[in-house]
């Protein structure tokens, strides 16, 4: 037996083994100082930006009370003896999201059961970045491609209705194919963590490649389905340009899918231009109409995470 | 339909059942009396371009439990997966010779593979309960195929009953079935297959996840559905083809010596008792005895 007299442990005072680092190790501190940075980074913005939505919003509501801006449908913010009913402003946002998810869920989940329980290979292969691409052209592209394509088509598929240049209702639309990605592959990794053997089990029950997709693969997959259609609705809450560019900027209650409506983040990405006085109740609007859209699409992420882990709980 | 002179495997003399021992090297195999539910002639089964499984005959008789054994990657798995059209879900597999049910070849264009799973049941390794109710999984076969509320109901239960499973779950029909034990999570899906009343029920390894004592409910289990079904099983524990086992197959792989590609073959098939006492082929018998494999 030889021992390399490099790999003795030199014997320290007390005859102990001196077991301390051998260097001092700049790097790993480096690499945690950074990595800890990001994390308080993003942190910070999230805080900051809530604050900066909360500040000029408590201002708003020491002009105008919660419960006139939560339930009036008047909205007249900038003008003489300004209305600041929010619900006029919602009801655009609402028809945005119910008109788009009328077309992203069943196209989305079509899209996401198809690719993933009936295609070949070599279609999944060619779809999927099709599908990357779309979700990855800029909304601005699409709200024109709204305006000057969209709109006269579905004027001429429903010509019964009368559609003006802006229509709520094409904007809902355009929102609902941008959300179609998202539907698709949130529910396509859901439909893709259901285990092979429940669709083997029920193949082998004599099952059609029908019943075991409906029957089997989609319920298993559901909550994740639910956390898709959830994060379109939140995508379509937030959606700015399409809705602002094909939407229209008339601040009315209506649920009339063939009217131009300003929904409520179009008003602000109409209002904040710049050319508004910081400190007046128009400039403060802005803010409450951002606080009340961030928490909508809070609250509609947070339940979307619930459903998704709910999901990954069950089979992994 | 059934054919006492018919050989299960090689060529088409019999020889007559012997007491004594035969000479080496002949493919014994005892005439089969019953009726005949699947004769299996030259059966290939192919994965791409790879053989996994080949030349292999045998029948299965109506009521019987056939066991099919031998070492890992020898393609009985493969091979039963074959005798109800659940290899047509593989991409790239393929099955060549005859595989004739009831003296009809499976494999024929005109055989709808949902019609013949119908019939020809499965149990898998690993319990696959669908994450539903443990009544929801009974019923599941039936309501595919069109059963009333009330059909449902008695078939359940009758299933359940069946299955051995009865009287552990009939106050928690509503329950998950996820929360059932290992062991009754497979009787479970035990009596989801057997609740489509199919007639032969295919078992690929159905103890290998399971303890002894639900593994002996289980073999207990097959020997009673045995009276109502034909069942072919296949076993890993020899053990268990020779405890409840009518007939054996013993699979084994030839190895290629130039590509080192192995091939599953069907080395010996016949009655269990004389598969594990007094087989013909060495290469059986090295396995039975522990000493292969």
């Amino acid at each position: 037996m030889t021992t390399s007299p490099d790999l003795a442990a030199p014997p320290d005072s007390g005859g102990l083994p001196n077991l301390r680092p051998s260097s001092p190790r700049y790097g790993e501190k480096i690499i945690f100082g950074i990595l800890a940075g990001s994390a308080v980074i993003s942190v910070a913005t999230t805080v900051a930006i809530v604050l900066s939505l909360i500040m000029p919003s408590l201002d708003f509501f020491r002009d105008v009370s919660i419960v006139e801006f939560l339930t009036g449908t008047e909205w007249s913010a900038g003008f003489q003896d300004a209305q600041y009913g929010v619900l006029a402003l919602l009801s655009g946002t609402i028809q945005v999201v119910f008109y788009s998810l009328l077309v992203s869920i069943p196209v989305g989940l079509g899209v996401a059961i198809y690719l993933n329980e009936y295609a070949p290979d070599w279609v999944r292969r060619a779809v999927t970045p099709v599908l990357e691409i779309l979700a990855g052209v800029p909304t601005v592209a699409i709200g024109l491609w709204a305006l000057y394509a969209l709109t006269p088509i579905v004027a001429d598929l429903l010509p019964f209705l009368e559609w003006g240049t802006y229509s709520i209702g094409v904007a809902g639309l355009a929102v609902g194919l941008m959300s179609v990605p998202i539907v698709s592959s949130v529910s396509q990794d859901a439909l893709r963590a259901v285990p092979d053997s429940l669709r083997q089990g029920a193949f082998a029950l004599g099952s059609t490649k029908r019943e075991v997709s409906i029957k089997i693969a989609v319920p298993a997959a559901f909550s994740g389905i639910v956390a898709s259609i959830i994060l379109a609705a939140s995508r379509a809450v937030g959606e700015t340009m399409i809705v602002l560019m094909a939407g229209g900027g008339r601040p009315q209650f209506t649920f009339d899918p063939t009217e131009p409506v300003l929904a409520m983040t179009s008003f602000i990405g109409q209002t904040a231009t710049g050319d508004i006085a910081a400190g007046t109740t128009t400039y403060d609007t802005i803010f409450a109409v951002g606080l009340l859209l961030f928490t909508i699409t809070l609250i509609l992420n947070m339940l979307a995470i619930r459903m998704v882990r709910r999901f990954r709980e069950v089979y992994e | 339909m059934s054919d006492p002179t018919r050989r299960a495997a090689g060529p088409a003399v019999v020889p007559p059942r012997l007491d004594t021992v035969p000479q080496a090297d002949s493919q014994r195999v005892s005439p089969v009396e019953g009726e005949t539910v699947f004769d299996l002639r030259d059966v290939d089964v192919h994965y791409g371009s790879f053989r996994a499984v080949k030349d292999v005959g045998f029948t299965v008789v109506k009521n019987e439990i056939t066991a099919l054994i031998g070492p890992s990657g020898c393609g009985k798995s493969t091979l039963l997966r074959s005798l109800n059209r659940m290899n047509d879900l593989i991409p790239g597999a393929r099955v060549g010779g005859l595989v004739s049910y009831h003296g009809k070849n499976i494999y024929d264009a005109d055989v709808d593979p949902v019609e013949v799973r119908r019939r020809i049941g499965m149990v898998f390794q690993k319990p696959n309960p669908f994450p539903k109710s443990i009544f929801d999984n009974v019923a599941f076969g039936p309501k595919v195929h069109g059963a009333s509320r009330t059909e449902r109901e008695s078939i359940v239960e009758d299933s359940l009953k069946k299955a051995a499973l009865w009287e552990e779950v009939k106050d928690d029909l509503r329950k998950s079935a996820l929360t059932l034990s290992g062991g009754q999570q497979q009787r479970l899906c035990i009596a989801r297959t057997i609740a489509m009343q199919p007639d032969v029920v295919l078992m690929d390894e159905p103890c290998s996840a399971l303890d002894p004592i639900a593994t002996a409910r289980i073999e207990e289990l097959m020997v009673d559905l045995a009276k109502q079904f034909t069942i072919v099983i296949v076993t890993h524990n020899m053990q268990q083809a020779a405890r409840v086992s009518d007939r054996t197959a013993f699979f084994s792989t030839e190895v290629n010596e130039t590509s080192d590609i192995r091939t599953g073959v069907l080395v010996e098939f016949d009655d269990t008792q004389r598969i594990f006492s007094n087989p013909s082929d060495e290469r059986t018998e090295n396995y039975v005895t522990g000493r292969f494999g």
